[in-house]
């Protein structure tokens, strides 16, 4: 494998973590356009961590995704109150708030960014990737995660029929946040250099794009997400420039004709039924 | 009383300047199936819903077993032992009837165990689905997507998923509303088995006769405000309450 | 030098209003936020620049950058919003997305991604009113942005058009049950708010002399704040805020704060959603809890 596809392909385990944080948060209802800050929060600290303070990479990945969950957690509470575009609106200003820190934030490096970290390989960012792809598929199957689909269809029911809502939204944003975390972790030492601009406004939307255009009902969704937008430029060459036009054609058309994205319930039935058959 | 499961005092609700519920005291024995009636807009959705902590009630107490759960939060009040089902069916768009009656078990089991597969760790929660599927006639439904199904199911699917969470106390908001003679008849034989296995019911209801012909006890409300209670042949020959009916619609 | 700041910060301020009222007039009509105004405000700005350039005069630009705003909001709210109308309010805000990228790719590939320039001969004068200096495009930038509001403000107010949209904004159930032809009152609300962005484009563009294909996401999510404070179902609170956030954010950066600025503005328009949700303009909030 060569060089270029083996970064692309770190690429997207990377864009598949920041999938997976938008789609846990999703799961309950609640639209995060600014998970990029969460991402931001984990790289920073965990190059903090390997660069300044030589902990090993996966402490530090374990120890930044605890810290950014913990502050997800804590956006996440007065969040609660906010519910659809307003909660998308209040994450939007929680994303560059956390952005314009950062580049304010001499001690890393301001707008200068921040180097120093060790490059990983593709095969470490995938034991990641793949990792928490398999145990949020896991967690598709518990109680835990019809809890937040009750609270995704109907938050007053799912409260009157037993279900502590709070608990699940909160805790839905910490781990989100903690995923993105590490989605962070795994880009500063894979990119080797960060700097604020990684983690506006667009890279918030790129996680979005990923899980609404792969899947918003299923976790492999943001499998199929984060590989298309990492590797369909790569089949789109002669029209390289108008890449960016082609994904936003795509996210209008699954949205009109194909709202839950390109992989649902049904789909993986129809494909995993064909294998078995084979 | 000293045996009533729930007792209410003084419970009131406005809106803006509408009394949905004055000073509303009543109460529900153990093992008994009650009933609540009166003209629509009357205050009988609004009284559940204090109940079960969808309104903070502006005054008064609400009590279950004697513990005060006027200030709770919906949750608690629903692992304390009251469950419901709504005027509206509000049933989960994306769950089949099976995940319905997963999800709404109480939550015994330790966090770890709620974050497995539930096919590995929750045998116990699979068995009571399967028990509750089966009194209500569901099993042959069991994964289909609950919001697809015939309007008459859907109520039973809603009362099904109250029930498994093991309430003391079962709140019906109007059950048989735009069925058939048949439907009610099968929905009204459910809740005397129901209540024959130990479950107390608290049933709102519009049409008089059904509940005339099932509940042990009766209380009518008009304008939030409680006009009548009693037994069901003495509350058909209040005056009062045939005012307030006749006096509106039906 | 203090009155100086608050004219260059109330310049500001104007582009703001204008774009944010853009934004409010379709999410307080529709309840939609329409991501794309962002980009229709800098492709406003690129048409005007573009016109400019050519050799065309300044009304000519600013009507060039409005018109062009205008057919692509028509775009937007025939292909990304009338289908979607009965989804979940996110869905409509995710499409509006899509067409936002769309058009920032499209401008980067005409235009490039570096910035445009204009020529320092154009709209250089200064006019001096004692201690204070006023650009000739500032004041072109705030006399423009007052009539534009009077013009929206009569739409709105005075029309039928008007008033019917503002009974949709009012209560949107009632309005339907009225019968008020929803449609084109939908396709109003987004021509009136693109044309508003266009033209907010095209001023700010030449005020600054300078424009590249990133000024919708720098400008557009600022002016989203902008109209959080003002209030989201109150199409005039951006007439308040706007100003405000503007004085405010120049003042910080005059005083030695610039890096805060930004820290600022969204710590703010946090605050008023979790405290005062109806904006620092709008009325008391309704009593009438959810139904269940
Ligand atoms: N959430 C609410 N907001 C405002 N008014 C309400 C609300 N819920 C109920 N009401 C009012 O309270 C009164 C009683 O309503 P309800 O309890 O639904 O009556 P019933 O169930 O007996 O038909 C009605 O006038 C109704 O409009
Ligand atoms: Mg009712």
């Amino acid at each position: 494998m060569s060089t270029y596809y083996a970064s692309l392909l770190a690429e997207s385990g990377i864009l598949l973590l920041g999938a997976l944080s938008v789609y846990i948060i999703l799961a309950t209802g609640q639209l995060s356009l600014g998970n990029g800050a969460f991402m931001g929060i984990g790289a920073y600290l965990s190059s903090y961590l390997t660069v300044a303070l030589n902990v090993p990479l996966t402490l530090a990945l374990v120890i930044s995704a605890i810290a950014a969950g913990i502050i997800g957690a804590i956006v996440a509470f007065p969040a609660l109150r906010l519910k659809g575009i307003y909660l998308a609106m209040a994450t939007v200003g929680f994303g560059e708030m956390v952005r314009s820190f950062f580049l304010n934030f001499d001690a890393m490096g301001g707008s200068g960014g921040y180097r120093g970290m060790q490059h990983i390989s593709v095969g470490y960012v995938w034991l990641w990737a793949g990792g928490i792809l398999i145990a949020v598929m896991l967690l598709e199957r518990s109680r835990v995660w019809l809890e937040m689909q009750a609270v995704h269809d109907d938050e007053t029911a799912a409260g009157l029929i037993g279900l502590n809502t709070t608990v699940t939204k909160i805790g839905a944003f910490g781990v989100g946040a903690a995923v993105a975390a590490i989605s962070g972790g795994l880009f500063a030492h894979h990119n080797v250099y960060i700097e604020p601009a990684n983690f506006g406004f667009d890279r918030s939307i790129e996680f979005v794009l990923a899980v609404i255009l792969g899947g918003s009902t299923v976790g492999p969704g943001s499998l199929v997400g984060s590989l298309l937008l990492v590797f369909l430029p790569e089949f789109l060459r002669p029209i390289a420039d108008w890449r960016l036009a082609a994904f936003g054609t795509l996210l209008i058309v699954v949205l009109l004709v194909r709202r839950q994205g390109i992989l649902d319930r049904s789909l993986i039935r129809t494909l995993t039924f064909r294998r078995a058959a084979a | 009383m000293s045996n009533a499961l729930l007792q209410l005092t003084g419970v009131t609700k406005t809106f803006g300047g509408i009394h949905a519920l004055s000073g509303m005291v009543c109460e529900v024995p153990e093992g008994k199936i009650v009933g609540v009636i009166g003209p629509n807009g009357a205050g009988k959705t609004t009284l559940f819903n204090t109940i079960t902590g969808a309104y903070r009630a502006d005054a008064g107490e609400v009590k279950l077993k004697g513990v005060d759960v006027t200030q709770w939060p919906s949750y608690r009040i629903v692992r304390e032992g009251i469950a419901r089902t709504f005027q509206n069916i509000r049933l989960f768009g994306s769950m089949t009837v099976w995940e319905h009656l997963l999800v709404a078990q109480p939550h015994s089991e330790s966090a770890w165990r709620r974050l497995l597969p539930i096919a590995w760790a929750n045998p116990a929660a699979q068995e009571r689905a399967e028990e509750v599927m089966a009194f209500f006639g569901l099993t042959e439904l069991r994964d289909r997507p609950a919001k697809s199904l015939p309007y008459g199911i859907q109520r039973k699917v809603e009362m099904a998923r109250a029930v498994t969470a093991r309430p003391k106390l079962l709140l019906l908001d109007e059950p048989v509303a735009g069925m058939n003679h048949d439907e009610a008849e099968e929905i009204r034989a459910l809740m005397i088995r129901l209540r024959d296995t130990g479950l107390t019911i608290l049933l709102i209801e519009h049409d008089m006769n059904f509940v005339m012909r099932l509940c042990d006890y009766l209380y009518v409300l008009d304008f939030g405000v409680l006009i009548a209670e009693g037994r069901p042949e003495e509350v058909r020959a209040n005056p009062v309450v045939l005012d307030a009916y006749l006096g509106k619609d039906s | 030098m203090l009155i100086q700041q608050l004219v260059n910060g109330l310049t500001l301020g104007a582009v703001y209003t204008l774009l944010a009222l853009s934004f409010s007039l379709v999410m307080g009509i529709l309840g939609i936020l329409n991501l794309a105004i962002a980009e229709l405000f800098m492709i406003g700005g690129y048409l005007g620049f573009t016109l400019i350039t050519a050799g065309f005069p300044l009304p000519v630009a600013v009507l060039g950058g409005m018109l062009g705003a205008a057919v692509i909001a028509i775009a937007i709210e025939k292909i990304g919003y009338q289908p979607l109308r009965d989804a979940p309010l996110v869905t409509p805000m995710l499409s509006t997305l899509g067409f936002s990228i769309i058009l920032q790719n499209v401008a980067t590939n005409i235009w490039g991604s570096d910035p445009a320039q204009l020529p320092d001969e154009y709209f250089g004068k200064q006019y001096a009113f004692g201690p204070v200096n006023i650009g000739e495009m500032q004041l072109i930038v705030l006399v423009a942005t007052v009539v534009l509001v009077a013009l929206v403000a009569y739409i709105v107010q005075k029309t039928p058009m008007g008033r019917a949209l503002r009974a949709v904004a009012e209560n949107r159930e009632v309005a339907r049950i009225l019968g008020v032809s929803a449609d084109r009152l939908t396709m109003l609300a987004f021509i009136l708010s693109g044309s508003l962005a266009g033209v907010a484009g095209v001023l700010i563009a030449l005020h600054y002399g300078t424009i590249t294909p990133y000024l919708g996401v720098e400008i557009g999510l600022k002016a989203i704040a902008v109209m959080v404070i003002g209030g989201t179902r109150q199409i005039w609170g951006a007439l308040v805020a706007g100003p405000l956030i503007g004085i405010a954010e120049v003042l910080t950066v005059a005083y030695g704060g610039s890096q805060v600025r930004d820290f600022v503005v969204y710590g703010f328009m946090i605050l008023i959603l979790l405290l005062r949700p109806q904006g620092l303009l709008g009325g008391a909030r309704s009593d009438q809890g959810q139904r269940v």
